[in-house]
């Protein structure tokens, strides 16, 4: 038990301090690598919880693709933070009052010892050895949740379909590679031999 | 689950293919066999219609059957509505090819994004959990955020299209936030067993409440009523009118499905504490609505606060919680996406090519240049203004009918009294129709098929008043159960 919680002590600190770290640093590109890294800690958060499917998804998707892809953005675009930080300060004791109050809320909801005392929820019991997670979440899908399921995708669907509406136009007079002509090239269309008299040089 | 339940969801299946199959046959067509694409799209609701009329899941007794675990029901009430989306559907592309013909957007992907939001207007119309409902209005969002832009060489369009995507993701979030504590207070996603889970928990628990909060700001939003309303006029302005036409009628039927399955199904014995939210809201739509309604001088805004108005009307008739005033809000908005569809059609009929016809100026002298369309063009207006016998007085006597049984006699007045304001408005278009001499003495030349919808639409819209028994009478029913 000892050791769980020197691992889980470790992770949450770690995952606090960069995501701390993510709001503070200069650069969006350090931000970025700091949200990799917490991440990574809720990742492993979620192993101790024996959630190791949303776990390996969290490395998988959010590290592996989303935040890459969020680094190539930010590299592309080579965006100046500074305007962007304007009025940060002159914001900042709205912004205070809107957290505290999200604070006092959340607390209040935790707090409220009728329903979410911890005493209420018990620890659950360890899962059985060979118990798949994976498996478990997988048939919940195809079978209870097979309508939202299908759904999410076609929102995915009309979301692929109104990018490539909004930004895909025909261009005209401009010069693009066709392959398949350029495979079918043949030497008699491009080269021409012409016979012509050797020249004397002059004054000769 | 079996294969008949699944079943149950044929409509939505047909329409989810179709659209598809649209998007794929559009590959292989050269430009001007485009028409295909109409056609396709027209049988895809004619077909869509015929399978949802064969309700043959419905037997003695039985009033709703779900399927897929309980997320997914079918009853009257969604049937009628899903058949209304269809005919709505419908006349919006008759009157849509004319205008995309005009200003060179005849393209697939008009049809398949906005096949796409009827989809997802039919799965909210459908949606029994908290997820669908979530998916079922991120779908219709998704798909009108990209229409709005559609228009690319206008700078309005995008800008509009931005404006709602940032506002509308803030909706989202906030419904989410709500369904988030009203899954905690709960522990359930249905809406059957939250209402279980409500009825022990008893009306006034906090958790609940703070969620019924965020959940009534985001039917707020869907709706457009005051003080959630201020995307409508500037996306309804942005937007190309075809996509106006979309965004006014459409999404307008699912919001309403959204409420009564989410706030009567679902949170109904909260009933005392949305009620009074509804309330504010119902009153301040009806009078911001009405009072900027006067001031605009383009038709879209203007048509875009008296939307606003229309929904505040909406909302009166949920107020008593009854089977009456359920039947009232889904008789007012049905009707308001008929009148709103011929509006819009009129302001598309007068665009000429390549310019929008927006400012009310344009309909000056309509009667000279053509009696018959500006004879419809008044039927809407007297329709919308609340007149005997079209069909509008019908929908606003009703909803006021329901406030009144809610004991909010006052309300019931305010209602009254700028509803006879908001005729202003409308009855300044008639008299630019009729009164004033023509600034542009071109004729008006439409397409057969997009003269015979608006001819239609205007006969639904006497029809439905003169013989409004029928049609009250199948929406009062379709809440029998209650």
């Amino acid at each position: 038990m000892i050791v769980q919680q020197i691992i889980f002590y470790a992770f949450a600190l770690v995952m606090v301090l960069a995501a701390t770290m993510v709001i503070t640093v200069r650069n969006p590109v350090y931000a970025a690598l700091y949200l990799v890294l917490t991440f990574f800690s809720a990742a492993a958060i979620w192993m101790l919880l024996e959630a190791e499917f949303l776990a390996i998804i969290l490395v998988v998707v959010y590290v592996g693709a989303v935040m890459v892809l969020f680094l190539f953005v930010v590299m592309m675009l080579d965006i100046n933070m500074v305007p962007l930080k304007e009025g940060f300060i002159r914001n900042l004791p709205v912004a205070l009052l809107v957290a505290a109050a999200m604070a006092v809320e959340l607390l209040m909801v935790i707090w409220s010892k009728s329903r979410f005392g911890v005493d209420l929820f018990p620890v659950p019991p360890p899962t059985p050895a060979g118990h798949s997670n994976t498996q478990a979440l997988g048939e919940l899908l195809y079978t209870n949740y097979l309508l939202p399921f299908e759904v999410a995708g076609v929102v995915l669907l009309v979301a692929i379909i109104a990018a490539i509406a909004l930004t895909l136009r025909k261009r005209t007079g401009i010069k693009i590679q066709d392959p398949a002509r350029q495979v079918r090239a043949r030497r008699d269309e491009s080269v021409r031999l012409v016979k012509m008299k050797s020249e004397k040089p002059q004054g000769g | 689950m079996n294969g008949a339940q699944m079943l149950l969801a044929a409509p939505e299946f047909w329409v989810l293919a179709m659209a598809c199959v649209i998007m794929l046959v559009d590959l292989f067509l050269s430009e001007e066999r485009r028409g295909i694409i109409h056609m396709l799209a027209m049988l895809t609701l004619v077909f869509a219609g015929i399978i949802t009329l064969r309700g043959d899941y419905l037997t003695a007794g039985v009033h709703s059957v779900t399927a897929f675990n309980g997320g997914f029901i079918r009853d009257s009430m969604g049937d009628v509505l899903k058949v209304f989306s269809f005919i709505t559907l419908g006349l919006i592309y008759t009157y849509a090819k004319f205008y995309l013909r005009n200003f060179n957007m005849f393209r697939a992907d008009f049809y398949t994004l906005s096949l796409f939001t009827l989809l997802g207007v039919m799965l909210l119309i459908s949606a029994n959990s908290l997820i669908m409902i979530y998916l079922g209005l991120e779908l219709i969002s998704l798909s009108v955020y990209a229409l709005v832009a559609f228009n690319r060489e206008s700078s309005r369009g995008p800008e509009a299209a931005m404006k709602y995507f940032v506002l509308g993701s803030m909706a989202s979030g906030m419904l989410l936030y709500g369904m988030s504590m009203i899954y905690g207070a709960t522990g359930s996603l249905g809406l059957v067993d939250i209402a279980a889970a409500i009825g022990v928990l008893g009306e006034h628990d906090i958790l609940l409440i703070f969620g019924l909060v965020f959940v009534v700001v985001g039917i707020a939003f869907k709706f457009g009523v005051v003080p959630f309303h201020m995307w409508i006029p500037d996306v309804y302005e942005g937007a190309p009118v075809a996509v106006t036409l979309l965004i006014s009628s459409l999404p307008k039927l699912a919001a309403f499905a959204m409420a009564f399955r989410f706030l009567q199904s679902g949170l109904g014995d909260l009933h005392m504490h949305w009620q009074g939210m509804l309330q504010v809201m119902a009153l301040l739509s009806i009078i911001v609505g009405n009072l900027a309604a006067i001031m605009q001088t383009n038709i879209k805004r203007m048509l875009a606060y008296s939307t606003i108005s229309h929904m505040g009307f909406v909302l009166l008739g949920l107020l008593p919680g009854t089977a009456f005033g359920f039947g009232a809000s889904m008789y007012y908005v049905i009707v308001y996406a008929l009148m709103s569809t011929a509006a819009f059609g009129m302001v598309i009929m007068l665009s000429a090519r390549g310019i929008e016809a927006e400012q009310l100026e344009d309909f000056k002298g309509l009667n000279q240049r053509n009696p018959f369309y500006a004879a419809i063009m008044a039927i809407v207006m007297f329709s919308m203004a609340g007149v005997p016998p079209m069909v509008g007085f019908f929908a606003k006597w009703m909803v006021i009918k329901a406030a009144m049984d809610a004991g909010l006699l006052w309300l019931a007045i305010t209602a009254v009294i700028f509803a006879v304001m908001g005729a202003f408005y409308y009855l300044r278009v008639i008299k630019y129709m009729y009164f004033d001499e023509p600034e542009n003495e071109a004729a008006i030349v439409a397409p057969v098929d997009f003269g015979a919808a608006l001819t239609l639409n205007g006969i639904m819209i006497i029809g439905l008043g003169i013989f409004s028994g029928s049609l009250i009478a199948i929406c009062i029913n379709s809440f029998a159960t209650l």
